[in-house]
């Protein structure tokens, strides 16, 4: 994943930073510390300095309605009350800010949504979904948005590589080395389970539904945009 | 309820990772005299952070095949994972609640012969071990203690939450999976960030594994803060994986050192009810593998013949 920190960002970070973890007093060196830490970890940050507001005047709400048929019935509950984010593990250390994705979607602003790299931080613990006063099921509307996401063209290799595992091996986590056997072996199981990776006929069965989805093209076309 | 079978969804980490996860539940069912029925030809559940990302109604239709495995044979299924529950339950239970969901899923299964009729039901192995056998029988079987041991808890997210939807446990305050645990004699030693997400759900971990660790170091710095504990308990393989071989990527990646046994619960109750760590090989977790270590024996309290 691509790094993007400016120097708005830094001040940005600093007060979250700051907000999350103990306070530290300000040091010379203390915005260099934030400026390292931040290339470590690779966080995304953006400002409206960076970045010019967008003029909403009239929401489109076609995005809302293609959410609401993709998984996430209830978005148009939200009143934005913050419960989401505050509860957010993710939000706490990324820019993934789930209140605010909310809020575009609302807003119509899909480009924004289904584009931002951020959009995958959300680890669906569903904490937000607990929590949420209005039965907004948050991660089920994030889910759906990654979902408008894909469908368009936004994914990440390593999540499509491990989709395509699944097409030819069955499995997300394969088989896939004589060391894994091994193990199995040395706990006192049969080298290989009685899953798709001991019956090939599991597999046909699932390339077969893929293609009948268009799962397979999904992940295809994917892979000739990247070339 | 006695001699209840279940037909046994592996899911890819268990079998494929922690299979010491696979013996050991083997073990602790057989003890409590039930039935685990292999499920021949099982996939992936399909991994829910990616394919329910990705695709929800192929995310579905591959969750709803492997249900009509189990509804061919008439058995319920039972999972250690939180994630092939998360795939395979609220796959059960979408479709018994949605029929076009229903409809469009099997359109796509007709094409392998299959149809979904939503005769079983799904259970975690906690649910299984805890409505189905017990927790008084479960105290009987066990004969090897964790008396003094301190015990920290990894309940992960998808056996209890959404909690509306699964209506079994306080998401905020839960306590089935803790009374299980405390089953093994073990003290459970609570910590602020208990219920947090180990990191490693949603295809964070695939996407970018050192945000994943973050939430992973966020626990264990939390447990320090309380004081530390012996050991970690979790009811899923993909937490287990990220809290265990987890240490090693944080060494990697942080240079931070932590070292905490981490046991699938069902590695903890075989423990307890006697067997010996070798029998379902405790000692082939990833992290001791890659580190060339092995579990803290005199902290679990276990005595081993050879050192
Ligand atoms: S908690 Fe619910 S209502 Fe509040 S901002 Fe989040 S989604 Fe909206
Ligand atoms: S489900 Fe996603 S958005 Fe909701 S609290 Fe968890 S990580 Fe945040």
């Amino acid at each position: 994943m691509s790094c993007l920190i400016t120097k708005s960002s830094i001040e940005f970070a600093y007060i979250t930073y700051s907000r999350n973890r103990i306070l530290r007093p300000f040091g010379n060196g203390f915005k260099d510390e934030i400026q390292a830490h931040l290339r470590s970890r690779c966080i995304i940050l953006t400002s409206a300095e960076d970045k010019t507001a967008i003029d909403i005047d009239t929401p489109d709400d076609s995005f809302v309605q293609m959410i609401k048929k993709t998984g996430g019935p209830n978005i148009q509950n939200c009143y934005q009350c913050g419960t989401c984010s505050g509860s957010c593990p993710a939000g706490a250390r990324t820019n993934y800010l789930v209140r605010g994705i909310i809020r575009k979607a609302l807003l119509g602003l899909k480009e924004q949504c289904i584009s931002a790299p951020e959009l995958w931080y959300c680890t669906t613990c569903y904490t937000c979904t607990d929590r949420c006063p209005q039965d907004v099921k948050p991660t089920d509307v994030i889910k759906a948005i990654r979902n408008i996401a894909v469908a368009e063209g936004y994914m990440l290799e390593p999540h499509q590589k491990t989709a395509l595992k699944v097409l030819e091996a069955g499995h997300a986590v394969p088989l896939d080395k004589e060391s894994w056997e091994n193990l199995r072996e040395k706990v006192g199981l049969e080298r290989v389970p009685p899953n798709a990776s001991r019956y090939s006929e599991a597999i046909e069965e699932i390339k077969k539904i893929a293609k009948k989805t268009g799962f397979d093209k999904l992940i295809e076309e994917k892979k000739q945009k990247e070339e | 309820m006695a001699n209840k079978s279940f037909y046994h969804f592996l899911g890819c980490i268990i079998p494929h990772r922690y299979p010491s996860v696979e013996k050991a539940v083997k073990l602790v069912f057989n003890d409590l005299g039930m039935g685990l029925l292999d499920m021949d030809g099982a996939t992936c559940c399909p991994a829910p952070g990616v394919f329910g990302s990705f695709d929800r109604v192929t995310w579905a239709t591959i969750a709803a095949r492997n249900l009509t495995i189990a509804e061919a044979g008439g058995h319920p299924i039972t999972t250690g994972c939180n994630g092939c529950f998360a795939s395979l339950w609220d796959a059960n239970h979408e479709l018994k609640h949605d029929d076009e969901l229903r409809d469009a899923v099997n359109e796509n299964l007709a094409v392998v012969d299959r149809e979904f009729k939503g005769t079983i039901e799904v259970w975690h192995y906690v649910d299984a071990l805890v409505e189905i056998a017990g927790l008084s029988k479960i105290r009987e079987k066990v004969i090897r203690p964790f008396t003094g041991v301190r015990m920290a808890l990894h309940p992960g997210c998808h056996w209890m939450r959404p909690k509306n939807i699964k209506q079994k446990d306080d998401s905020e305050r839960p306590h089935i999976f803790r009374e299980l645990c405390e089953t093994s004699g073990a003290t459970y030693v609570p910590y602020k960030d208990e219920l947090i997400c180990c990191g490693a759900g949603g295809a964070v971990r695939t996407a970018d594994v050192k945000i994943a660790l973050e939430f992973t170091m966020q626990k264990f710095d939390s447990l320090n803060a309380a004081g530390g504990a012996d050991m970690m308990i979790t009811p899923c393989p993909f937490c287990e994986l990220q809290l265990d071989m987890g240490q090693v990527e944080i060494q990697k990646y942080f240079e931070k050192e932590y070292t905490l046994d981490i046991l699938h619960v069902v590695e903890l109750l075989a423990l307890a009810f006697g067997h010996e760590p070798d029998e379902f090989g405790l000692a082939t977790h990833l992290q001791y593998m890659q580190r060339k270590t092995a579990p803290a024996w005199e902290k679990l309290g276990i005595k081993m013949e050879e050192s």
